[in-house]
């Protein structure tokens, strides 16, 4: 066990009784933390969280996050976007303010693409930038994973995986014998 | 091949020097942004950029209260300076957004280490350039007329001129740029946020940072946004110069009237864009000591891309002058003699020839490409010879158009020139402002790239690389 988990309690570690967001256990490489994701899902834990400081290829889909659908939300915005683009350029054109010039076409199409992509690129690019932030749940000045000793080196070399106390499975004891045997350099408890 | 001691220096042709790990990484490129010492370099830099910034201030503030007429611009040459100042800048810009966008799609490992000052770059040129036009509009400060929004005048722009669909290019490039860049910084910002010393560190890395805690959940959505923004953005910076080329293709004029225009301006912007990167990334990793990050290897390509993207744009010299000739118009054939050969101007398309095609040939040999001072002089040589491209194509067609009655001649007065230099200020400013509050180099993924490079690292790669630059195996 760890000087951290064993040690003096930290402001971050909560009373015995307290509430708790979970329990944190803390690895020194991706390899670790994905295999003991991977053990986790095996073992029944549904409700967890790895967090690593670069995206660990396979970690989201141990932890059951199913892939991302922005795509489908980045479409929708597309084919918005090209339809209002295309329809902001016909309307003015041809409805709201028809100039006629030497008889050429109102509705002279060549020349609404350009625009029509700019605005389909804008509202895809805006849709793919905030929906992720939105599906994040950012921005959000407050989580508990934070209260976790020593988690300012997840953004810097550490990794960790939180089994969080809403899961059905979790024990306080049973979690915490699990996590250990996973090979963590430590386990320490979450406060809410 | 040189061999690291530490952190310290040594050139290398691999795309990350050796013993690069996650925290030597972090440390490198995160002390001088946290550290409370600012290097001398760093105020001296600033403080002329800060000059400048105020010719800057200074000249638009005389061109409100005066009007353009404080520049050079005649009839026939309506679009002089502060056109070609615009389409300089924003070629510039264009080589970031490929760099980050298109090369990621493409997947060029060698792109991590530069992209993010880059993208900060593009930024920064997209604003220089931005304010052109609108500074040239003659009453700039009712430049919202050129958005369409309900007005009382009841009108529109008119959306079949290439200048409006200019506005909507530059718009979403400028805004989508900047998501581009945000996005990307928000991890490395919260690495910033978790190694902050200073309560003011805390607070404005805290914030920018929007509570990010890397969770895996939140990489996969993550990932996914970065990856459909570089495919949204790689297609919008081909179409953003091709439309600025049909402000000039769509029009009659014997020189602008060429269907060649969009790709070739495309190339000519990206050859001038990584002429920029050279420029700024050759003294950055001097300075903040990342010749184990910025290596030679990255001298290496962006050179080979711009000896490419160079050959380009000489072809489009020649196409323009050959399609002169095979269109057979009196007018055509005219501009081609008077760009070459022209009394008033010659020297113009001779230096540009020297500057663009000459200066970059001694880029086919491996030795200039990895030598950081040799680059950085062909560098500058090919930022003039794309400023002098616009000089010619603009200044030179417009001077002698169609009518001998109605020519005239162009020369720049001195508040043309002092808003040029001030807008190196404006952007001198902005740089030394990032590399001081941001980091320079993406530091998240530079750790993924290492953590690839020290446990999967692609053999193949690597032994095409050693035949290449003819090194021995390590150990």
């Amino acid at each position: 066990m760890s000087d951290v988990a064993s040690g003096a309690p930290t402001a971050g570690t909560p009373a015995a009784d307290a509430p708790l967001h979970g329990l944190a256990a803390e690895y020194a490489s991706p390899e670790q933390v994905l295999a003991a994701a991977t053990a986790a899902k095996q073992a029944g834990y549904r409700v967890m969280d790895a967090y690593s400081p670069y995206p660990v290829e396979g970690l989201d889909e141990a932890i059951g996050q199913p892939p991302s659908k922005l795509g489908y939300l980045v479409l929708a915005a597309a084919l918005a976007g090209a339809f209002l683009g295309y329809f902001m350029q016909w309307y003015a054109t041809v409805e709201f303010y028809p100039l006629n010039i030497g008889g050429r076409p109102l509705h002279s199409w060549p020349n609404f693409i350009v625009i029509t992509f700019e605005v389909t690129v804008l509202l895809s690019a805006l849709t793919a930038a905030f929906g992720m932030l939105v599906r994040n749940g950012l921005p959000r000045p407050y989580h508990a994973i934070f209260n976790t000793p020593g988690f300012e080196r997840a953004t810097r070399d550490r990794f960790f995986l939180c089994i969080e106390a809403e899961d059905p499975s979790f024990e306080r004891r049973a979690t915490r014998a699990f996590l250990e045997d996973t090979g963590p350099l430590a386990v320490t408890e979450v406060a809410r | 091949m040189a061999v690291t001691t530490g952190s310290r220096v040594v050139e290398t042709t691999r795309v990350l020097g050796p013993g690069q790990t996650p925290t030597v990484l972090d440390d490198t490129v995160n002390t001088p942004v946290l550290s409370g010492r600012t290097p001398a370099w760093w105020w001296a830099g600033f403080s002329i950029s800060a000059l400048l910034l105020g010719l800057y201030l200074l000249s638009v503030v005389h061109l409100i209260t005066s009007g353009v007429g404080i520049f050079g611009n005649n009839q026939p040459v309506a679009w002089a300076m502060p056109i070609i100042n615009f389409v300089w800048w924003i070629g510039i810009g264009h080589a970031g957004t490929l760099i980050s966008a298109a090369l990621l799609i493409f997947r060029q490992p060698w792109r991590t280490s530069i992209n993010r000052f880059a993208e900060a770059m593009t930024i920064f040129a997209v604003v220089c350039a931005g304010l052109y036009p609108i500074l040239h509009l003659g009453r700039p400060w009712v430049f919202y007329w050129l958005m369409p929004y309900p007005n009382t005048f009841g009108m529109f722009p008119q959306f079949r001129s290439p200048l409006t669909w200019d506005v909507f290019a530059i718009t979403a490039y400028a805004t989508v740029s900047v998501v581009f860049w945000y996005i990307g910084l928000i991890p490395d910002l919260a690495t910033l946020r978790d190694s902050a010393k200073s309560r003011f560190q805390k607070l404005l890395y805290g914030s920018l940072a929007l509570g990010w805690n890397g969770s895996a959940r939140a990489w996969t959505r993550y990932m996914r946004a970065y990856l459909l923004l570089a495919a949204l953005s790689f297609p919008l910076v081909l179409s953003v110069h091709s439309t600025i080329a049909m402000d000039f293709a769509v029009s009659q004029l014997p020189g602008w009237n060429n269907t060649i225009m969009p790709p070739y301006f495309v190339a000519g912007a990206v050859f001038a864009g990584f002429a920029m990167v050279l420029i700024l990334a050759i003294p950055l990793r001097r300075a903040f000591h990342l010749r184990n990050v910025i290596t030679v290897r990255h001298l290496d390509n962006a050179a080979k891309l711009l000896l490419g993207t160079g050959l380009i744009v000489v072809y489009g010299y020649g196409i323009e002058i050959f399609m002169a000739w095979y269109s057979g118009v009196e007018f055509e054939v005219y501009m081609a003699y008077n760009r070459v050969l022209g009394a008033d101007h010659w020297w113009a398309f001779w230096l540009l020839i020297l500057c663009n095609f000459v200066a970059i040939q001694p880029l086919w040999f491996r030795s200039v490409r990895q030598n950081p001072l040799a680059l950085f002089v062909i560098s500058v040589f090919v930022s003039i010879g794309m400023w002098l491209e616009r000089f010619v194509i603009v200044v030179v067609s417009l001077t002698k158009d169609f009518l001998p009655s109605a020519w005239f001649n162009y020369t720049p007065t001195f508040w043309d020139w002092a808003l040029y230099a001030g807008s190196f200020g404006l952007f001198g400013t902005l740089f030394f402002l990032f590399l001081r509050l941001l980091p320079a180099v993406a530091t998240t993924e530079m750790k993924e790239l290492a953590h690839h490079d020290a446990h999967h690292g692609s053999d193949y790669y690597e032994r095409i690389r050693r035949e290449y630059y003819g090194e021995e195996a390590e150990a």
